[in-house]
């Protein structure tokens, strides 16, 4: 992957990359998530590719899953690195459920603990290179938000990864609006993906819509987006471009 | 109790299955000045008599806040009831930092639980020699919970530990029905009788005595003497008029000694009128 490979400026005080037993970049990575609050719950939607730097080389990976009774975890970038998450995840319900004393962990305590995890191997300097997006429902409470591989963590109503955040976002700024039904959950989240579909070249069209509610967690199966491709813009893309010559 | 010879070590059995350092641990919190808790569905109230060991002293501290959702009150040596607090202060702590949610009551009791028992089970240690009455709210509602120095902890609706607590006891097995539905008020009340009952004769006096209280929207906070001092005044004076009126013959008396009294005025006037003056 030598096209990857980034030369460090001649002040920098972090030594030779080739002795290095941490991350320095992302190969098998997911693109957008993105991921509303409707009437009922949390819904969430992510594609199934894992790219291979330019390449869409697998086209079934998962990244969204269900975490304890209350949670739902999507991340975008390096699938390996999810993959620990996951682990990390899977110890810490296996822990709250050895109590077993009626408490659980919810949606809150589980992205708090992420945003601890992230921001503690930022600091070291070998981040785990995801952008994560935590939504669930406890007590009726729905609870959303986002942590970056550098920590950065909120909660909104709405939130996206990656190019989710240029595209999606601004359509959700303008048509989210509280205790949306379902269907129009999933006409919003289905819009998005659509445009990121479009205009994203790592994403694919196989995608799945994840709802998580008091009741638990349903994954949809995947499916891809009807699209459009006989915009007159498209059938002579160079039609109109100056040339410089 | 009396020595016998299984007695020297906390690892050493005796024949009959105890362990008798931990049960000598467990006199240490009888001999402790008693501290007692109740609960209602919404609130939780402990309660712990403190006697400074001479005038020219201050009173021992004996309620700690461990966060704005817990509180524990020791009864035995106060000093290894410091350390406990100061534990169960940073557990806390530590799951509100990487959680941001409070730490559920029955988990930090376990731990505590889970921390005593180690001692009971080294050789180079001892048994911690304080029983804690752990008051907290969480997710399942109002809790009290008593951690014994042999690493056992139970849930309670009242109890009462340290020295004379039986008769608090007592008045908290007569009454403890009641404390599920009642309001914070009557439960701080029903508290500072309990206390009362410890004292065995001793007035009832807000110096004597610290309350703390948590529940739904208030955080674990000690009451400050004025208003503890209030409120038993109020519930005194209630007593005072009860008592009158529960004696019809005292009633009957009464008033017969009213009509012979202006009679009585007249004929020692002199020193026996102030009134008329």
């Amino acid at each position: 992957m030598n096209f990857m490979a980034s030369k460090q400026p001649e002040n920098s005080l972090l030594g030779p990359e080739s002795d290095s037993q941490r991350t320095l970049y992302p190969y098998v990575t997911g693109t957008s998530v993105v991921a509303l609050k409707y009437k009922d719950g949390i819904l969430m939607a992510a594609d199934m590719g894992g790219s291979y730097g330019s390449t869409l080389r697998y086209k079934s990976v998962e990244r969204m899953k269900p975490i304890g009774k209350h949670s739902l975890l999507g991340a975008s970038g390096e699938i390996s690195d999810f993959q620990e998450i996951l682990r990390y995840l899977d110890e810490l319900i296996l822990y709250d459920n050895m109590w077993d004393d009626g408490n659980s962990l919810g949606p809150k305590e589980v992205h708090n603990y992420l945003t601890r995890v992230m921001y503690n191997r930022r600091n070291k300097f070998n981040p785990l290179w995801n952008s994560l997006v935590l939504g669930g429902v406890k007590n009726g409470q729905k609870y959303l938000g986002t942590v970056s591989m550098i920590g950065v963590n909120f909660e909104d109503n709405h939130v996206a990864t990656g190019f989710g955040n240029h595209l999606a976002r601004p359509i959700l700024r303008q048509e989210w609006h509280e205790n949306l039904s379902f269907e129009d959950g999933v006409r919003l989240l289905e819009k998005c993906m659509r445009v990121l579909l479009y205009r994203d070249r790592s994403a694919v069209n196989k995608l799945q819509i994840a709802k998580i509610t008091e009741d638990g967690v349903t994954i949809s199966q995947p499916y891809s987006l009807k699209t459009y491709w006989e915009f007159s813009a498209f059938e002579n893309p160079a039609q109109g471009a100056i040339g410089s010559w | 109790m009396f020595r016998n010879q299984y007695d020297t070590d906390v690892t050493t059995w005796s024949p009959a299955g105890r362990l008798f350092q931990v049960e000598y641990a467990m006199e240490a919190v009888k001999q402790g000045s008693a501290a007692i808790g109740l609960r209602s569905k919404t609130h939780v109230v402990l309660g712990c008599v403190n006697k400074a060991n001479s005038e020219l002293s201050s009173h021992q501290k004996k309620i700690f806040k461990v966060d704005d959702h817990i509180g524990v009150a020791i009864a035995g040596l106060t000093a290894d009831g410091r350390v406990l607090s100061r534990y169960m202060r940073n557990e806390c702590i530590n799951y509100s930092f990487t959680y941001e949610s409070p730490l559920p009551v029955g988990r930090l009791v376990v731990q505590l639980a889970d921390k005593a028992q180690v001692c009971t089970q080294r050789s180079w240690k001892r048994p911690y020699g304080v029983g804690l009455l752990v008051a907290g709210l969480d997710e399942s509602g109002a809790h009290l919970y008593y951690n014994c120095p042999s690493g056992n902890y139970f849930e309670y609706q009242a109890f009462a530990i340290g020295s004379r607590s039986q008769a608090a006891k007592t008045y908290l097995e007569r009454r403890f029905e009641s404390f599920r539905d009642t309001t914070r008020d009557n439960l701080v009340k029903d508290a500072l009788m309990a206390i009362r009952e410890t004292l065995q004769g001793e007035t009832l006096k807000s110096s004597v005595c610290t309350v703390a209280v948590v529940g739904v929207g208030e955080p674990f906070h000690v009451l400050d003497q004025g208003t503890v001092q209030q409120m038993i005044d109020a519930f005194e004076i209630v007593a005072e008029q009860e008592g009158p009126a529960a004696e019809p013959d005292v009633d009957s008396g009464q008033e017969a000694s009213a009509e012979p009294e202006p009679e009585q005025g007249a004929a020692a006037g002199e020193g026996v009128a102030p009134m008329d003056i």
